[in-house]
């Protein structure tokens, strides 16, 4: 299990608080440990999480005494967590002091957090099963993917070897820790025993920028959205002499935001990795090195050490040939053993066997260099957040919106309809839906939503009826 | 348009916000409107509204309805 040796790395800083109180990795392991002391092995534990000491600490503690957690959004709406509570019922709860629960005891408390004891019976799950994580953050899907202590270890060595981490690294929080984005660069800064720099500031706070520079921060991810963060606030012209890489990934960034970074990276110094993964790999699935930054922006790049990347047509047979679009395929030990919708779930063993069709349509250069093109499965990756079209059409049904069809473009939710109805009402619904910024959404007035003779909505053609 | 109708405009186009929460105490982060994705809206909108572009230093002052009205003094815009 990959936080079984953390011990090695003694008094090394392991976590930086906002605070700035330092945390040896010794004392991560301690209090991790005291945690997991409370918790029965082999039982689930949902664990609210913020990017702080208190959460990390207790994944930790869980992993190194195969306790099960549940990766959820610390500020998860009440009606939200009482769903998964009654799909899941979990043993315990790691929460912040203070937040309203149901029955149970509170059995240790960190002064930030406290571990509940929920008095739910303990259930059997599968021995391979290591964390919990849901499939989309935003909308509350009850969905959760199901990764192994094997995915989790294959795939942290592989992005240890590709991005050549060491314990010189420090990392900087800039994504939550519930998503498998953020929960991959926590996870393999430790393995590797370098640090992380917790905290919930945005880009756009000073704060943010005097711990990255204060605490010599050598990388940060971030998902498109961010860099289009990063652009604005003039990256090219910051003096960040600790930072040695950057990594992108959750979505397609436009090819030009892409070659940009490539250069103002390598003018500084930087290198610039564009990845591509998804929760359903655990995290990683391919790279772009950053020696090809400049000359294959805008590529997904290769696959990880240990994987490997396919295409295959619609008969579903392996395209060899280049620049042919087909699905991506991702073979590999870091494909998690399948999803969960209801607590029965949780005792099943591998049921992907490795193989991952990931829904994404992409092409293959003649140098063996993977670029997205387009995606077969019907969502959208908002602000780095997966949300599927057809639960958003659901949900406007049930809200009384009964005629409108969703497309659209990441970042840009459009909600095609016949009605006419106040978009701007509607659009702040679908924010309070998805917790996500009203500015992804908009309404298009249309006669008629395309359909074939079955009934069957047309969506590329609806696409044309566009903004 | 004056410069002052102009700045508001900005807000509310760029956070889709009301007059009624235009006053100099309106703050990033008061308003689920006004986060990072907002944020960015606004900046963009209020450099479009007065053909200016701001300092990062300036990104980052930019907390309040009131303080943008002090930054903006140092784009010679007068509101």
């Amino acid at each position: 299990m990959i936080f079984d040796q953390l011990e090695k790395f003694g008094d090394a800083t392991a976590l930086i608080e906002e605070s700035g109180k330092v945390w040896t990795f010794a004392q991560l392991v301690a209090e991790a440990d005291n945690i997991a002391g409370y918790m029965e092995k082999r039982s689930v534990a949902f664990l609210l999480c913020c990017n702080s000491a208190s959460a990390v600490t207790a994944y930790v503690g869980a992993l190194r005494h195969g306790v099960v957690p549940l990766l959820l959004n610390g500020e998860v709406q009440d009606d939200l967590l009482e769903h998964l509570l009654t799909t899941y019922h979990p043993k315990y709860l790691w929460m912040e002091v203070g937040r309203k629960s149901g029955n149970g005891t509170v059995l240790y408390s960190d002064g930030n957090y406290q571990l509940w004891d929920t008095r739910a019976e303990i259930y059997p799950i599968h021995d391979e099963l290591a964390v919990l994580l849901s499939t989309s953050g935003s909308t509350g899907s009850p969905k959760l993917v199901r990764q192994s202590y094997q995915n989790i270890m294959v795939n942290t060595l592989s992005i240890v070897k590709y991005l050549s981490l060491t314990s010189k690294d420090r990392a900087i929080t800039t994504m939550p820790m519930y998503y498998t984005y953020g929960l991959s660069i926590i996870q393999t800064q430790l393995f590797a025993g370098g640090s992380i720099v917790l905290t919930e500031a945005s880009m756009f706070a000073r704060v943010f920028w005097e711990l990255l520079k204060q605490h010599e921060v050598t990388n940060f991810g971030g998902v498109p959205y961010t860099y289009e963060m990063l652009k604005r606030m003039r990256f090219g012209r910051m003096d960040l002499p600790s930072l040695r890489f950057i990594t992108q990934a959750g979505g397609k960034l436009a090819a030009g935001l892409s070659a940009e970074f490539a250069e103002v990276c390598a003018e500084k110094g930087i290198e610039f990795i564009t990845m591509y993964g998804a929760c359903e790999a655990t995290a990683r699935m391919a790279y772009l090195p950053w020696e090809y930054a400049q000359e294959k922006a805008g590529s997904i790049g290769i696959a990880v050490p240990e994987g490997r990347l396919a295409l295959t047509d619609d008969s579903g047979s392996e395209i060899t040939t280049s620049d042919i679009d087909g699905e991506l395929i991702y073979y590999g030990d870091n494909v998690t053993l399948g999803y969960a919708e209801c607590q029965d779930d949780l005792s099943k063993g591998d049921e992907n066997h490795g193989v991952l069709h990931t829904g994404d349509i992409a092409r293959r250069d003649g140098d063996g260099f993977y670029y997205i093109t387009g995606r077969k499965k019907r969502f959208l990756k908002l602000f780095g957040n997966r949300v599927s079209l057809d639960a958003v059409e659901a949900y406007l049904k049930s809200q009384g919106y009964l005629s409108c069809a969703c497309a659209g473009v990441d970042d840009k939710l459009v909600v095609y309809t016949t009605e006419d109805i106040n978009s701007k009402e509607l659009c702040l619904s679908l924010s309070e839906f998805t917790h996500l910024h009203s500015s992804a959404f908009a309404v298009v007035q249309v006669e008629e939503i395309p359909r074939n003779s079955s009934g069957k909505i047309l969506y590329d053609r609806l696409k044309g009826l566009g903004v | 348009m004056t410069n002052m109708e102009k700045y508001k405009e900005a807000f509310k186009e760029a956070l889709e916000i009301d007059d009624s929460a235009l006053t100099d105490e309106l703050a990033f982060d008061s308003i689920p409107e006004w986060d990072s994705v907002g944020h960015m809206r606004l900046m963009a909108s209020i450099e479009d509204a007065f053909d200016i572009m701001f300092e990062t230093e300036d990104i980052m002052d930019f907390g309040t309805f009131g303080k943008g009205k002090e930054i903006l003094q140092k784009y010679d815009v007068e509101l």
